[in-house]
């Protein structure tokens, strides 16, 4: 069969990718940069095309409760939003990672702190990737760097979320959400019956219809008991890092000198890599997937091998750089560069500050 | 006597049997409260209404936190005045489900003010049980958005100043006023005949859920002898006397015919 392909933007691409994989429902608050996909969804009227629910919330806060519940009834539910908006939904996202619930968000990050600007940002890597709220707990974050990805990593996201029993964070930013690309579409995939809930998720609160009722909570007053609840997690998150790793590597095999980037400075990033190749500087990329788990182990073994020095380049103050430093563990001069508060690295600067503080230094 | 013993246990002696909706567990509240009470009365309706298969309650955080324990049905614990939130994401996905909220004032009526008014104002086909005690229970006694004028607890130590923190808050006059509910009711189980008025009134309200005619809220109003500092008898007299005046039972709106 001949494949559909359709000219769409990043937030668009992601809606129409949730009705295709059987997406049950989507609870949202408008924020620039993401409120398309709201809008796509209403305007699609996925109520018709697969049965999928699409509610606008009061506010973030009762967009995450909104999916607890229906994550808890073993149902796909999804939501989307921008900084401040996920901000507020980290007490929500604590409760689920506790509760062991999935659900798929999506954070088209802007700059910050506060209001900040409605311009892309990479600024909530920690935010993303070390927790968010309290308690010891991580996302599955994986970060897309083009629509077609931001198509494609949905469905991805649910698959993970579903299999851990975790939330799955999407981490995209303004200019992946609002460009256009072309993107190739699934055949629609149905959403589960309530059998098949039922025998997929036999913890669901679905109504205790031939079994023992069901019970969604974290919390466990026994600190014995909480603490075994907390290894279990804990258990999970070694064989996510041990196993849901997912990385791609540009012009890698030779090189002697690693930019690490992701979503949107990646892009900017590979055309660094031609201009510094145009000059015979042997440098390559290596572009996180996914930031948690984070490639740790492959920077670590290329740090080992051949590369002489890493630059983290990131549209934040340095955040992802933790991460990278932890990896080259001191082996060999790793710095962090980037442009904030909405402002975009360019690949001609990213290059003079690999030429002048690793290489040269 | 022994005769006498095994009468009593045949099934045509039986007088009284507690709902199998209950668990065994022995209920965590302070002798006299209230809430051991509502969560009888909530059970025994599902359970008379042939709901429990299909029935998705939600635990608020405030003493009836642990409420997952004792009702036997699936529950759902939700974050501190979310249950709303919840209700409305598990209801929207499963429109066919019985799907009931019990939460406290404070969990209500302060930090889930948002999520109760919007869920009201949606109409969303779900139940809401609101114990109010005027106080925060669980956390120590501290004031409740529902505390009285004048009315003591461990933040109003002199009473409740309305100049500086506010008037008690009628949430079920509010949600009243709101298209989204169809029956709006306050009730108490302070004595055997409220008691029985308030499973009625929680009956009605999960008849109207399965009607498909708005959101349902019922609020108890109920003591709290731990936070208010009394005995248990002392505090339904002082509820009588003070609560009831200021929170008087019956119901607020009913559904159009
Ligand atoms: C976000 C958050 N803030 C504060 C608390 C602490 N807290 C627990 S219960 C409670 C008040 C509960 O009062 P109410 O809803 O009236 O229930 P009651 O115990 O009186 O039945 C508070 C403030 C919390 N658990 N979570
Ligand atoms: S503190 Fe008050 S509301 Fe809580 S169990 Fe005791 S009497 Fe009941
Ligand atoms: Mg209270």
């Amino acid at each position: 069969m001949e494949k559909e392909l359709r000219l769409m933007k990043g937030n668009e691409a992601i809606a129409e990718a949730a009705i295709r994989a059987g997406v049950d429902a989507y609870y949202g608050y408008p924020i620039t940069p993401q409120s398309e996909v709201m809008e796509y969804l209403t305007e699609q009227q996925p109520e018709d095309r697969t049965g999928m629910v699409v509610l606008q919330a009061e506010s973030e806060v009762a967009s995450i409760n909104m999916i607890y519940g229906a994550a808890g009834a073993g149902k796909r539910a999804m939501t989307s939003s921008s900084s401040p908006g996920i901000s507020l939904m980290q007490e929500g996202l604590s409760y689920m990672a506790g509760a062991e619930l999935p659900c798929v968000l999506l954070n088209v990050v802007r700059g910050g702190p506060g209001l900040g600007t409605i311009q892309p940002s990479q600024a909530d890597y920690f935010q993303s990737t070390k927790g968010g709220g309290h308690g010891d707990y991580h996302l599955i974050t994986l970060a897309p760097s083009s629509v077609q990805e931001m198509y494609d990593f949905l469905k991805i996201s649910f698959e993970l979320a579903e299999k851990y029993r975790n939330p799955a964070m999407i981490l995209s930013d303004g200019a992946i959400g609002q460009m256009m690309e072309k993107v190739i579409l699934d055949e629609q995939v149905p959403r589960r019956t309530e059998e098949e809930i039922i025998k997929d998720f036999p913890w669901a609160s679905t109504g205790k219809k031939n079994r023992e009722r069901n019970i969604i909570t974290s919390l466990e007053l026994d600190p014995a008991k909480q603490e075994q609840v907390n290894l279990n997690i804990q258990k999970k998150y070694r064989e996510i890092e041990e196993k849901e790793v997912r990385f791609e590597k540009v012009q890698c095999d030779d090189a002697e000198y690693l930019l690490v980037a992701y979503g949107t400075s990646a892009r900017l990033c590979q055309e660094t890599v031609k201009l510094a190749r145009d000059k015979g500087i042997k440098l390559g990329l290596l572009r996180p997937i996914t930031l948690y788990p984070f490639p740790m182990k492959e920077i670590a073994s290329m740090v080992e091998k051949q590369v002489k020095g890493v630059v983290s380049v990131e549209m934040s103050a340095g955040q992802m750089i933790e991460d990278v430093k932890l990896a080259v563990n001191g082996k060999v001069p790793a710095e962090h560069y980037g442009r904030f508060g909405g402002m975009i690295p360019s690949p001609e600067d990213i290059l003079e500050f690999m030429e002048k503080q690793i290489m040269g230094g | 006597m022994a005769e006498v013993k095994e009468d009593i246990k045949k099934p045509e002696n039986l007088v009284y049997k507690k709902t199998d909706l209950m668990t065994d567990k022995t209920l965590s509240y302070c002798p006299g409260c209230g809430h051991g009470v509502i969560h009888r009365m909530t059970m025994e309706v599902l359970e008379e209404m042939g709901l429990e298969e299909e029935t998705i309650g939600i635990a608020p955080v405030g003493c009836s936190v642990l409420a997952y324990e004792f009702m036997n049905v699936d529950m759902q614990q939700a974050a501190h005045g979310r249950a709303p939130a919840l209700a409305t994401g598990i209801k929207r996905v499963f429109p066919e489900k019985t799907v009931f909220t019990y939460q406290g004032d404070g969990d209500l009526a302060a930090i889930g003010t948002a999520e109760t008014i919007h869920a009201c104002n949606r109409g969303e086909n779900i139940t809401i049980i609101f114990v109010n005690n005027g106080i925060y229970g669980m956390t120590g006694g501290q004031m409740a958005p529902t505390t009285l004028e004048g009315m003591k607890s461990s933040t109003t130590p002199y009473g409740r100043d309305t100049k500086k923190m506010g008037h008690p808050l009628k949430m079920t006059e509010l949600v009243a006023t709101l298209p989204g509910t169809c029956y709006v009711t306050r009730q108490a189980v302070h004595k055997p005949g409220a008691v029985r008025k308030t499973k009625k009134a929680i009956k009605k309200a999960l008849e109207y859920q399965k009607a498909e005619k708005g959101t349902s809220f019922v609020e108890v109003v109920s003591n709290c002898s731990s936070g208010w500092k009394m005995t248990p008898v002392q505090a339904n007299k002082w509820m009588e006397e003070n609560m009831f005046p200021f929170y008087p039972l019956g119901d607020i709106k009913k559904p159009e015919k």
